[in-house]
């Protein structure tokens, strides 16, 4: 009986601090490159959102796939059109878990991989993401670089001499994270 | 009894761990509305066929057209069927804002210049914001600077003015299929013969359909309405409704365009007003439309 008490007790300590620590942004920056001899191409999206619970080191990722600007317009066409089939799958997201120790409490620059599930163009995929997480008194900025291969996600891109479309490309974000207001 | 429950414990511990991630991605998507997802390539180009078709060019673009329209089919051997007459436009076309586009245009055919501007009034979109169709406003006006000749008088410049607007209602039905509805204006000052109207109404209709990732079939077709009243004129009972078949094939910065049609029309004023071809007596015109779209947005070009 005891234990069970315990337990509850456990998990609905859990439960607070779920709510109280969050720290979150919903103006991130995702950038996505594509580096081959031919042509380098790069797109910008500020609709992203990502938020991080320093009591669970739970982490998500929602990216709106619309929101990716190209300088040429005919690439943004086919990126949503082609490639990541937007109407058919609006959002990518990551959600996943820093699988490191970390203090919170402590300021500072922190190298942490953070373990989850990213879900792109319908196909989930675990991936391991290294992160850089630099902890201030009232934000956390996180750097999550990582590589996109195309193939994995069902992406499919003909080969074609015009198609200058790197097979693995490299995505970068950077959130300013700030405590949530309840 | 004690480890049922420890397990018990540590499973729930385990499910509010996933349910923690969960809760945190169903909060963002709380936190943040959807931007609506407005939809993209209705068709593969800013003409259907000859008509045009509501997309414009995105901002700071501009696309440079090639049209050509060769003789008709059954024109016979000497003539290479057709081949050795043919007629161009040359068209530069730009993207003001991501809505509006406009264009200047030289036809060789009586040397007319044209010009338009192209708004997109509604956008089809899906997401956040549901609207059903893309609604397009086109002007145009049309100058023939042909010298005045015996067969064609001109007494004034104003004569050699035409105008025309247009409401284009398009809707992208799934990823395949697009159609189009377009009424049309269209006033010539002076028109082609003295039996017919200066003003004419017409309805164009068309869609296309995906073959394949990068290739369409398109169909246009422009239907010019009787006169209204007894008293009035109508056009002038040689020239035909246009009908067009085309293909469309996209290579990335190129789309071009190959088609048959019983019109040698590369503006409206030719396509309503001039079309003097019937399928039905193999008069039929061989054409095609290269588009190759350049991008002048150099600041967003630029990373880091």
């Amino acid at each position: 009986m005891r234990t069970i008490i315990l337990m509850s007790l456990c998990l609905l300590g859990l439960v607070g601090k779920t709510q109280a620590q969050v720290y979150m942004t919903t103006t991130g920056l995702t950038q996505i490159f594509s580096e081959t001899p031919m042509e380098n191409i790069s797109a910008d999206n500020k609709v992203v959102s990502a938020a991080l619970n320093t009591a669970t080191k739970d982490v998500a990722v929602r990216i709106q796939v619309i929101g990716f600007k190209f300088p040429n317009k005919l690439m943004e066409e086919h990126f949503n059109e082609n490639y990541m089939e937007t109407e058919k799958f609006p959002t990518s997201s990551f959600k996943g878990k820093i699988i490191d120790v970390i203090d919170f409490q402590k300021s500072g620059t922190y190298e942490v991989n953070i373990k989850g599930v990213l879900e792109m163009h319908g196909v989930k995929q675990e991936k391991t993401i290294k992160a850089k997480l630099q902890i201030g008194s009232d934000k956390i900025v996180v750097d999550a670089p990582f590589d996109v291969k195309l193939a994995d996600f069902k992406v499919d891109v003909p080969k074609l001499v015009f198609e200058k479309i790197a097979e693995v490309i490299s995505v970068k974000n950077r959130f300013i994270l700030l405590p949530k207001t309840q | 009894m004690k480890r049922c429950f420890l397990i018990l414990g540590l499973w729930l511990y385990g499910t509010a761990m996933s349910f923690g991630q969960d809760y945190l991605l169903a909060e963002l998507s709380k936190a943040q509305k959807d931007i609506p997802i407005y939809t993209t390539a209705t068709f593969k180009s800013t003409r259907l066929v000859s008509g045009h078709s509501i997309e414009t060019i995105a901002a700071k673009h501009l696309d440079f057209r090639i049209s050509h329209r060769f003789g008709a089919i059954n024109s016979g051997f000497n003539e290479l069927f057709g081949l050795d007459q043919s007629t161009i436009r040359l068209g530069l076309e730009y993207g003001v804002t991501d809505r509006l586009t406009v264009g200047l245009g030289r036809s060789s055919y009586e040397k007319v210049y044209d010009y338009y501007a192209k708004y997109k009034l509604l956008r089809q979109s899906s997401g956040s914001q549901n609207i059903p169709v893309t609604v397009t406003g086109l002007v145009a006006a049309y100058t023939t600077t042909q010298n005045t000749m015996p067969t064609r008088q001109y007494f004034n410049n104003l004569e050699r003015q035409s105008y025309c607007a247009q409401l284009l209602v398009a809707r992208k039905f799934g990823e395949k299929l697009s159609l189009q509805v377009s009424p049309t204006v269209l006033h010539r000052n002076k028109s082609e013969t003295p039996t017919d109207a200066n003003t004419l109404y017409s309805v164009g209709m068309g869609g296309r359909f995906k073959l394949s990732r990068r290739t369409s079939l398109n169909a246009e077709y422009y239907y010019t309405l009787p006169a209204f009243s007894k008293a009035d004129l109508s056009r002038d009972a040689q020239f035909t409704n246009a009908l067009s078949i085309g293909f469309d094939i996209e290579t990335g910065g190129h789309v071009f365009q190959l088609h048959l049609s019983n019109s040698k029309g590369m503006t409206e004023r030719a396509l309503i007003g001039q079309t003097t071809g019937q399928w039905s007596m193999g008069d039929i015109f061989y054409g095609f439309n290269i588009s190759r779209v350049f991008s002048f947005d150099k600041q967003k070009n630029q990373h880091q």
